[in-house]
């Protein structure tokens, strides 16, 4: 890496959270910034529902009193989003996708989370299993605002956070990897964080 | 859904500043040149990257405010006081210097010239910049496709690319700025932030199936997106494009940058 920006020192302070970030990230503190590709969907509690569906042995339905009986977990972790903005300890409750995929068999190996809206995004099984993944429903002790994905949102904190898709209503299980919204329009099939995967090819 | 993929990978390439002017209040149109350009969509952003001597490397996202056809990629720079990147990008870069950056990058919030049917453009702030490259496009392909422009901006002075604009308006483009905070004497504009009537009064009707892009600040995009939504656009009809406007953060960079 021999290019140096004529001039450009950046901020000490920036330098001080760079162990703690992914390469290219910078931390924004307070804030919360919001994207997403279209008009936030309101979807009315009585008609949300959840369902896990494609190569599983029985697809699953829960409404969403269901999915409040659920066991929620609260969890506290660090997001990345590829826009660059990292956002340290944010605190959501949600269920683990741990317990949502126990109530199915299934020997798929991918999934693809589809959303109010028409948005979709591909993860490996493997990367929501295991405690590493869940759909929230509340933000800081409070339900999750509509245009923070409210009702309910995927979290995967360990990939980029447009994995994390906003409205989520269900997974559908495949044994096939099936490029989402983003990963179809020129961004990484995988997208972690800590290997600066934001677009194809990286 | 179109899925215009960019399946290439996207290298770190070296540009030159050609220009870097004052287009508004603390606004300023750095025009890079950069050998081997193989051309963008209007809509589409780079990344920037700053490196500093001991390594330190900070990132943005910045979209494109000119036309393919344009010699050069300009990239308009919203100037933040406590930003870490815009300073140096408004201030600090002369003609000559380099800068480093990739792209172009993504595939969705992006005009094609091809298709004609109506273009709705409606803008907060710098969120005007990537419609000045589809402006600048739509004027260059000699593209039919009706087009309307809906720009908020605070005062006149912020009005980013204001005798292009002009000049689009003369071209038959409809253009509508609404000035929120002060207007001057004689002001024949529109007054005061967009309401939903005057979403409903300005924006391609319903029954001409426009095309719909809003880009802006997301408290802007947010309310606006929900008036077109209650006027009865289809949502899959409207592509949206924000900055995240966030209180007290270390950010910079006019960002559109869609995503997430």
């Amino acid at each position: 890496m021999g290019f140096v920006s004529r001039g450009f020192v950046g901020r000490p302070e920036a330098r001080e959270g760079t162990v703690l970030l992914p390469p290219g990230q910078y931390d924004i503190g307070g804030g919360f910034p919001v994207l997403s590709a279209g008009p936030t969907p309101r979807t009315a509690l009585d008609d949300w529902d959840f369902t896990i569906s494609g190569e599983v042995d029985a697809p699953d339905r829960l409404t969403w009193q269901e999915f409040q009986d659920l066991p929620h977990e609260e969890v506290t972790v660090d997001i990345h989003c590829v826009t660059k903005w990292s956002k340290f300890d944010t605190t959501w409750s949600g269920v683990s996708l741990d317990t949502l995929l126990d109530r199915v068999e299934t020997s798929a190996d991918y999934l693809l989370a589809f959303c109010d809206g028409g948005y979709t995004t591909n993860l490996p099984l493997e990367d929501v299993t295991g405690g590493r993944a869940w759909i929230v429903d509340q933000y800081d002790g409070e339900p999750l605002e509509a245009q923070h994905g409210g009702p309910a949102r995927l979290l995967v904190p360990h990939l980029y956070f447009w994995k994390s898709a906003k409205w989520v209503r269900g997974l559908r299980l495949s044994s096939v990897d099936e490029p989402g919204f983003w990963e179809s329009l020129g961004y990484h099939i995988y997208g972690d964080p800590w290997r600066e995967q934001r677009y194809a090819g990286d | 859904m179109a899925r215009t993929a960019i399946r290439r990978r996207l290298t770190w390439r070296l540009a030159t500043v050609a220009a870097n002017a004052s287009e508004a209040r603390a606004v300023h149109r750095l025009s890079l040149r950069i050998d081997g350009w193989d051309g963008h969509l209007p809509g589409q952003h780079v990344d920037v990257r700053l490196t500093a001597p001991d390594g330190y490397q900070a990132q943005r996202s910045y979209s494109i405010a000119s036309a393919p056809e344009s010699p050069t990629v300009d990239l308009v720079v919203q100037r933040l006081d406590d930003g870490e990147v815009s300073p140096y990008l408004t201030d600090g870069l002369r003609p000559g210097d380099q800068l480093e950056l990739r792209g172009p990058i993504g595939g969705y919030f992006v005009w094609h010239a091809e298709l004609d049917s109506p273009l709705q453009l409606v803008a907060g702030g710098s969120g005007v910049a990537p419609f000045l490259a589809m402006l600048d496009h739509h004027a260059a392909a000699a593209s039919g496709a009706p087009v309307r422009l809906l720009y908020s901006a605070r005062t006149l002075d912020d009005v980013i690319g204001h005798p292009r604009l002009e000049r689009h308006a003369e071209r038959g483009i409809g253009v509508t700025i609404a000035l929120t905070r002060d207007q001057p004497p004689g002001w024949t504009g529109l007054s005061g932030r967009l309401t939903p009537q005057i979403i409903r009064e300005r924006v391609w009707p319903v029954d001409r199936r426009p095309s719909v892009f809003v880009c802006g600040a997301t408290t802007f995009v947010e309310a606006v997106a929900d008036s077109l939504v209650e006027a009865g656009h289809p949502a899959a009809a409207i592509r949206i494009e924000r900055f995240g406007d966030v209180r007290g953060a270390r950010r910079d960079s006019g960002v559109p940058t869609t995503r997430r």
